[in-house]
């Protein structure tokens, strides 16, 4: 396959003022992560600051609840920050670090990559400034003053629809303005290349450990592994172990928002066609002119038009498949799962957990399943009850 | 001699950017006679497109206005076959990589061809990618403009030697829009430039006065100025024509000055 390629996807389609900067990050990267001593100090950070490995719980209520394969979760909302994104970040800022830069910029959508990003450019000393699309800041505000408390700057992005998309768009415009002293820490496995592997590689320990976990634990490997898919990262990072193992189904669940037949939807997968944007050859939801559509979800971390290129390649190769969740799907697992199991997950994990529900009552008792937990739902406990009809304000 | 190349034969070349549909696109047409009457040499028209990554906040403004009046890609394409019918002025559309892939690349450079478009420019399509792009307007005869940046250095080889038509030279790093210092690093591209192949150079970004114009008119071949222009549109919307034409004569008066 092609540099940077996945079939016919990914690619660099960026402006020319960043492709130096782009070539800077690609050089560094195939550097650094055959560097011994870079390699120690990442595994020390996710183990000593981030918590790793994060377990693999068995979910025995859920399980004997909805009398079907046997559920495990991986429990990346365990992590510091409270979801996988710190796995990424750590590995960029200290990327960042090495490379000599003494500046990170960040997009954020539900404001957990922003949170991480913000406490790894603490750790490591670093300058740190995230732009959030305005709607998110006010639909995740207590998730601003935490990346303001952690010492960085937060800009609330107006253009557009005010969301991912256009915080990403800000992000590079920002680059492209200060490249020298500053690192574009991309959220997601998407992007120009290098960031769809890089992000992706620094995920993938979410998988090995599920790899090992699982075979110590039942012996074998799972039947089926779920994930929520906005750009994918989380997804990326648990599926990326299993698919040099066609026996393992990989299911990416992706914002239905109000329905795929509605447009108030984020399933790219399901109502997108191939394009080319933020720096990437995949799938979007676009107009017959190819305009980017305004997309809509409960979930401002899956609220995004667009997914990496390796899950869309995934999706034509047919060893992944996608399928979409709505909000009301989605809220309801947050529900379930908070009751049945006192585990309150993030209302993007939650997108996975409703296809769970759907899917593990049609398997054999023998049939495993792993749900990625991908971060806690402490920053949507707001938003869930005033969509309830509470009226409660953070 | 195609329309390009006539373009640059005219001393300095003065080249207005305006995003079309912006605020409809019975302005942007009567916007193109004017300034064809006002002796530009070329005009750059944008497709707006709804994520403009590499413009600052006027020209995003104008495409979002664009967008909302109602344009579409084949409504431009279906005004400039009406502007052609009368006029011949150099035009070049300025779009993103999708708005171009997504209508089918081969589709897209016939459609420019037949009505009448010049060239194109695209400013998310690097010299790595061109090839999504680029057989499509060799086929169908649009010349290809390529960028490069104060950022590019070492790449400018690579890219001017396979350029074709002008060079579009970013003055300085960021997006567009008016900026008070620019020019520091565009001698030196100019410069770069033309060690590898005489091509004709236009240096766009951040240029709104006369003074501007004419210092980077001296050290190129050419002025692109953009996003000065769309303020003028957007505080006068549908009435921006004369002061466009005002403007723009001034501009032009001090790109083509040789004192």
């Amino acid at each position: 396959m092609k540099k940077g390629r996945y079939g016919i996807y990914g690619g660099q389609y960026i402006p020319e003022t960043l492709m130096n900067a782009i070539i800077e990050l690609e050089a560094a990267y195939n550097h650094y992560k055959k560097d011994e001593s870079f390699i120690r100090e990442f595994n020390s950070l996710l183990a000593e600051y981030a918590g790793r490995p994060s377990r693999l719980y068995y979910a025995k209520n859920m399980t004997e609840n909805l009398k079907g394969a046997k559920i495990y979760l991986k429990r990346e909302d365990l992590n510091h920050t409270g979801s996988h994104k710190i796995n990424n970040v750590l590995g960029q800022v200290l990327l960042a670090k090495k490379m000599g830069k003494t500046r990170v910029i960040a997009e954020t959508g539900a404001g957990q990559h922003g949170v991480a990003t913000a406490t790894a450019a603490a750790l490591l000393g670093l300058e740190c400034e995230i732009f959030m699309g305005k709607e998110d800041t006010e639909r995740q505000a207590l998730n601003v003053y935490r990346m303001r408390l952690l010492g960085a700057k937060v800009h609330a992005v107006t253009s557009g629809t005010q969301t991912l998309k256009d915080a990403v768009n800000e992000t590079f415009r920002e680059w492209s303005t200060r490249i020298d002293d500053t690192h574009y820490v991309l959220g997601s496995v998407m992007g120009p290349h290098p960031f769809p592997e890089i992000v992706r590689d620094f995920q993938s320990v979410i998988g090995r450990e599920v790899k090992e976990q699982m075979l110590e634990a039942e012996g074998r490997l799972p039947d089926v592994i779920l994930a929520c898919v906005g750009g994918g990262s989380n997804a990326m990072g648990i599926f990326y172990e299993f698919i040099g193992h066609p026996e393992v189904r990989l299911i990416g669940c992706e914002a239905a928002g109000l329905g795929v037949d509605t447009d108030k939807t984020a399933a790219t997968m399901a109502t997108g066609r191939v394009g080319i944007f933020h720096g990437m050859k995949s799938y979007f939801c676009q107009d017959e002119y190819g305009q980017i559509a305004p997309v809509y979800s409960i979930s401002a971390g899956l609220d995004y038009p667009g997914v990496g290129p390796e899950h869309s390649y995934l999706k034509d190769i047919k060893r992944a498949e996608y399928v979409p969740v709505t909000d009301k799907e989605a809220v309801e697992a947050f529900e379930y799962l908070s009751r049945i199991e006192g585990i309150i997950p993030a209302v993007e994990s939650a997108h996975a957990v409703a296809y769970a529900m759907k899917l593990a009552p049609t398997m054999d008792k023998d049939k495993i399943m792993v749900i990625n937990l991908s971060g806690r739902g402490d920053k949507d406990v707001a938003a869930i009850a005033r969509y309830k009809g509470e009226d409660i304000y953070e | 001699m195609n329309r390009i190349e006539r373009a640059f034969s005219n001393g300095k070349a003065f080249i207005p950017f305006i995003t079309a549909g912006d605020p409809t696109i019975e302005v942007t047409e009567k916007l193109v006679y004017k300034l064809a009457d006002a002796g530009v040499d070329l005009i750059e028209l944008g497709i707006p497109f709804s994520d403009p990554v590499a413009e600052g906040s006027v020209i995003q403004a104008a495409d979002v206005r664009a967008l909302s009046s109602g344009t579409t890609t084949d409504k431009i394409f279906d005004m400039v076959k009406r502007i052609r019918m009368t006029c011949d002025v150099p035009i070049a559309f300025m779009t993103y990589v999708n708005p171009v892939f997504s209508y089918g690349a081969d589709r897209f450079m016939r459609n420019c061809k037949e009505a009448g478009v010049d060239a194109i420019i695209i400013p998310d399509l690097p010299y790595e990618e061109r090839d999504e792009i680029r057989p499509y307007c060799n086929k169908h005869g649009i010349t290809y403009i390529s960028m490069i940046a104060p950022t590019s250095k070492e790449r400018i080889g690579n890219i001017v030697s396979d350029a074709e038509g002008f060079i579009y030279c970013v003055s300085s790093l960021g997006v567009t829009g008016v900026r008070q210092n620019i020019g520091l690093d565009s001698l030196e591209m100019v410069r770069s430039v033309k060690s590898v192949k005489n091509i004709p150079c236009a240096i766009g970004f951040g240029i709104s006065t006369p003074e501007q114009a004419r210092a980077m008119a001296e050290i190129s071949d050419g002025v692109i100025v953009g996003s000065a222009i769309v303020r003028i549109i957007e505080r006068h919307g549908n009435e921006c024509i004369e002061p466009v034409i005002d403007y723009v004569k001034s501009m032009l008066a001090a790109s083509k000055d040789k004192s």
